[in-house]
């Protein structure tokens, strides 16, 4: 195993006293994941509001929303938004959840967090770069949100962001001032920020992991962040340059992405000799293995705490990490599959398909794995348990419609319909949502040290279940009625019939929307008044549990720990009567 | 606990898919040569994963279900075989559907998009602009005029930047802002847009193409049923993209012949 003592030497570091080193400028990986985690509740709370915005619109477009034209008096006058308004809310929901929520929570705060700790170690391998992770971030959210206050408002060009829409500047409309080159460099900050966190997170698992942290004995989850790490290394690498080529093209009069004989606002536009296909295929190349960052991370989680309420292992661990691995991959071969529809060749259309339909083998494994793992357990049914339990239902109903998009001769029907809308929300927001709930409610105990209220976490969860069916589900009977999305009204003929559909979802969405303050109050309230938590809960085997709840800062209070077992020793007879052998205990597990 | 989720998803994927089955909700009637392949491709794969949707989340409702059980006496029980049995299914199942998908999908978008247009077909210029559609046919002498950005001039409805000063073949091409097309004659249409990016989607044609500035994208179709139909804009081109829309008037040939001369007289 590795020699950890010269590592050890690196990072003893001295708990700091200052009230800013302390928290705010803190290097301690457990504050910074913390941190993570608020920034992506803040954000989360800003994109669910822009969610509401626009539902509401879609369903009584005519309705003045209190105090909005106070936020946005030219985008919505007297409270009713217009068409550019809606879609700089809709540009900056997709943008923020995508980003701010899906990258940061299960995979940079929990990561930050659980990571070092899961493996043995006591910080991260580069806490400096750490630190300046979470702060770059934090800048690129301010410069995003900086956008909402400016006279021209926020960018309209959608979170994908295509040029030449997006690099012509104000005289393709509304928003694409200003408020698009603060798209860009927020994105710009972003990936370096990603790229930092990537390194680090590479650098801890290959090099600071605890005697007898075994790559075969690191947890599901652990092993999700390292390979999501990789895979966020690879796409922001590409991202990052792709937003800089923006920037020019709308600062410095470069034509990266702008073609010649374009004509705007009456006026032909001073570029030449670019590709906006370019820019597709540099953002989709980031664009998929993103979606990857975003669920990959859900997944490990919720194979990590399966087994721990399942009271038996995961089926199958080394083929789960296996799957993981093989998505990893294949997510770099199949981006072209979101340009169907965008006049490259024909013919390459086949080649993306395949590789994309390829895809859904290691995710049936992985999904078949987890149901195989429910099959003859005795379940304890907690909000984390359950939180994973609908993880696996919507994780199915959203990778299902992922057949037909893989196929270019139906995705011409389909595409930029709501059915994708239905797909993407599906299979990676909610699902990858589902998985920081369920992170939430498990380790919570261990980050706060108190528990979480766990009546009003079920209930959160059955609204939550009903709810995102409510609202997703029929979001593919609108796409298979050719219901365009990116409309800020229907007004099309054969759009007007599906209007009472838009109206259902709308209220499933504010009723769903106003079941996640339950949560907001369960995890603030319990934060400070909850009942104070042991050091193993649940009764779980992995690192985090044999520390404090909350750890000290160094996670193990100057103790070596040394690892004996796999993660997940449940259903086993221990010598002191458990049902589980803890990862550090050096008792021979007992046959099943 | 269980129980009560067990239900749950089980009474969800019944209403979810019982929508699908009963079409409450289903694509236009189509009106194209090419469209029933995809039709036949759309349903086989609703058919498949529709089994795989179901089964997925009655298998997780009936595991969960037996999971909940409290009863002390009851053993605990790992998968039979471990997780080589669903492995192995998953690769054989899903292998299999990909191979079959690929196969047949592949032929229904190659006979739209890797067949060249039929040599008789009528050519129609299509230019996509902040948001509106325009439509150019060659005229009596079968020649498009050439195409000068510089010259786009709203006002004058010169949408294509046509130069008939100097150029003879633009003189007699005609313009308007509806597609209209004779039925059961194969058309080529040059999809190019004038600023942004826009699409070219008709739902009853099963066709969705993107305006790509800077590049010429030819689509073809035969359209098999007379009537008016819509074309609408799917990519997001500013603030009016909600609104960009045009109509397909699709005519028998001679009301088209007479609706062309009507149109080249003016």
């Amino acid at each position: 195993m590795h020699d950890t003592s010269a590592a050890h030497a690196a990072h003893q570091h001295q708990a700091p006293t200052s009230f800013i080193r302390k928290h705010v400028f803190s290097l301690d990986h457990k504050v910074i994941g913390k941190q993570y985690y608020d920034l992506a509740l803040v954000a989360v709370c800003i994109g669910m509001l822009l969610s509401w915005l626009m539902r509401i619109h879609l369903g009584w477009p005519a309705w003045p929303i209190p105090l909005l034209d106070k936020l946005s008096a030219v985008g919505a006058p007297q409270g009713v938004m217009t068409p550019e308004y809606y879609l700089s809310l809709m540009t900056m929901h997709g943008t923020i959840m995508v980003f701010f929520v899906l990258t940061n929570a299960p995979f940079s705060a929990f990561g930050n967090y659980f990571l070092p700790i899961q493996i043995g170690a006591e910080d991260m391998a580069f806490p400096r770069f750490n630190m300046m992770s979470f702060w770059t971030i934090f800048v690129a959210f301010i410069v995003m949100i900086a956008s909402f206050f400016i006279t021209d408002g926020p960018p309209i060009a959608g979170w994908t962001s295509y040029a030449p829409l997006s690099a012509v500047g104000g005289d393709a409309g509304p928003g694409l001032k200003l408020g698009q080159t603060l798209w860009a460099i927020s994105i710009a900050i972003f990936c370096i920020s990603s790229l930092l966190g990537a390194l680090n997170f590479i650098a801890t698992t290959l090099d600071l992991r605890t005697k007898g942290m075994s790559l075969a004995r690191m947890p599901l989850s652990s092993w999700a962040w390292f390979v999501t790490a990789v895979i966020a290394l690879l796409a922001f690498a590409v991202l990052l340059p792709a937003c800089i080529l923006l920037i020019l093209d709308r600062t410095a009069g470069t034509s990266f992405f702008i073609p010649a004989g374009l004509v705007l606002s009456d006026k032909l536009q001073p570029h030449s000799g670019g590709s906006t296909l370019l820019w597709q295929h540099l953002f989709w190349f980031f664009g998929h293995p993103e979606v990857y960052i975003a669920i990959l991370p859900s997944i490990g989680i919720v194979s990590h705490i399966i087994p721990v309420f399942a009271r038996k292992p995961l089926l199958g661990p080394r083929a789960a990490i296996g799957c993981m691995i093989a998505t990893g991959f294949l997510s770099y071969m199949v981006w072209g599959h979101h340009m169907f529809v965008s006049g490259m060749s024909p013919f390459s259309a086949n080649l993306f398909s395949v590789p994309t339909l390829f895809i859904t083998i290691p995710m049936t494994i992985l999904t078949l794995l987890l149901i195989g793992s429910v099959y003859g357990a005795k379940m304890r049914f907690t909000a984390a348990s359950l939180f994973c339990l609908g993880f696996i239902s919507v994780f199915i109903s959203g990778g299902i419609s992922g057949f037909f998009l893989a196929q270019p001769s139906i995705d011409i029907y389909l595409h930029a319909t709501y059915f994708v809308v239905a797909h993407f929300h599906f299979v990676m927001a909610v699902a990858s949502i589902f998985g920081v709930f369920a992170g939430t409610y498990f380790w919570f105990p261990k980050m706060f040290g108190r528990m979480m209220n766990e009546g009003l976490g079920k209930l959160h969860f059955w609204l939550t279940f009903i709810g995102v069916y409510c609202i997703f589900m029929p979001m593919h009977y609108l796409g298979l009625a050719g219901n365009v999305r990116r409309y800020s009204a229907f007004t099309d003929d054969y759009l007007i019939p599906l209007i009472p559909v838009h109206k259902f979802i709308t209220v499933a969405a504010l009723l769903t929307g106003a079941a996640q303050l339950i949560f907001l109050f369960n995890f603030i309230w319990s934060r400070f008044k909850g009942p104070i938590a042991s050091e193993n809960p649940w009764e779980a085997t992995s690192l985090e549990w044999s520390t404090t709840s909350p750890p000290p800062f160094d996670n193990f209070g100057g103790k070596h720990m040394v690892v004996y077992n796999g993660p997940d020793e449940y259903g086993v007879q221990s010598s002191d009567g458990k049902d589980y052998i803890m990862q550090t205990s050096p008792e021979k597990v007992p046959a099943r | 606990m269980g129980k009560w989720f067990a239900v749950l998803v089980t009474v969800i994927a019944l209403i979810s898919a019982s929508f699908f089955i009963m079409h409450t909700w289903w694509l236009p009637t189509d009106i194209s040569t090419t469209g029933p392949a995809i039709d036949r491709q759309l349903d086989e794969t609703m058919v498949e994963t529709g089994i795989l949707f179901l089964a997925g989340q009655l298998l997780l409702g009936l595991f969960v279900w037996q999971a909940s059980d409290k009863n002390p006496a009851r053993k605990m029980k790992i998968f039979p075989g471990g997780p080589t049995p669903l492995v192995t299914a998953a690769i054989i199942v899903v292998g299999i559907e990909v191979f079959a998908l690929t196969f047949m999908g592949s032929k229904a978008w190659a006979a739209i998009n890797e067949v060249p247009a039929a040599a008789d077909s009528l050519h129609v210029d299509v230019q996509a602009e902040q948001f509106a559609f325009w439509f150019r046919y060659a005229g009596p002498d079968g020649q498009f005029g050439g195409l000068h950005p510089e010259l786009i001039d709203e006002g004058d409805a010169n949408y294509f930047g046509l130069d008939p000063k100097n150029d003879v073949a633009a003189r007699d091409d005609v313009v308007v802002g509806t597609l209209v097309v004779p039925v059961n004659r194969p058309i080529l249409l040059t999809l190019h847009s004038k600023d942004v990016g826009h699409s070219f989607y008709v739902p009853v044609l099963r066709i969705q193409q993107d305006f790509v500035p800077g590049i010429e994208i030819p689509v073809h179709f035969t359209a098999t049923q007379t009537g008016k139909f819509e074309i609408v804009c799917t990519q997001l081109c500013g603030l009016g993209h909600y609104n960009m829309k045009a109509y397909l008037q699709v005519m028998s040939e001679p009301d088209y012949e007479q609706w062309l001369k009507s149109q080249e007289g003016q």
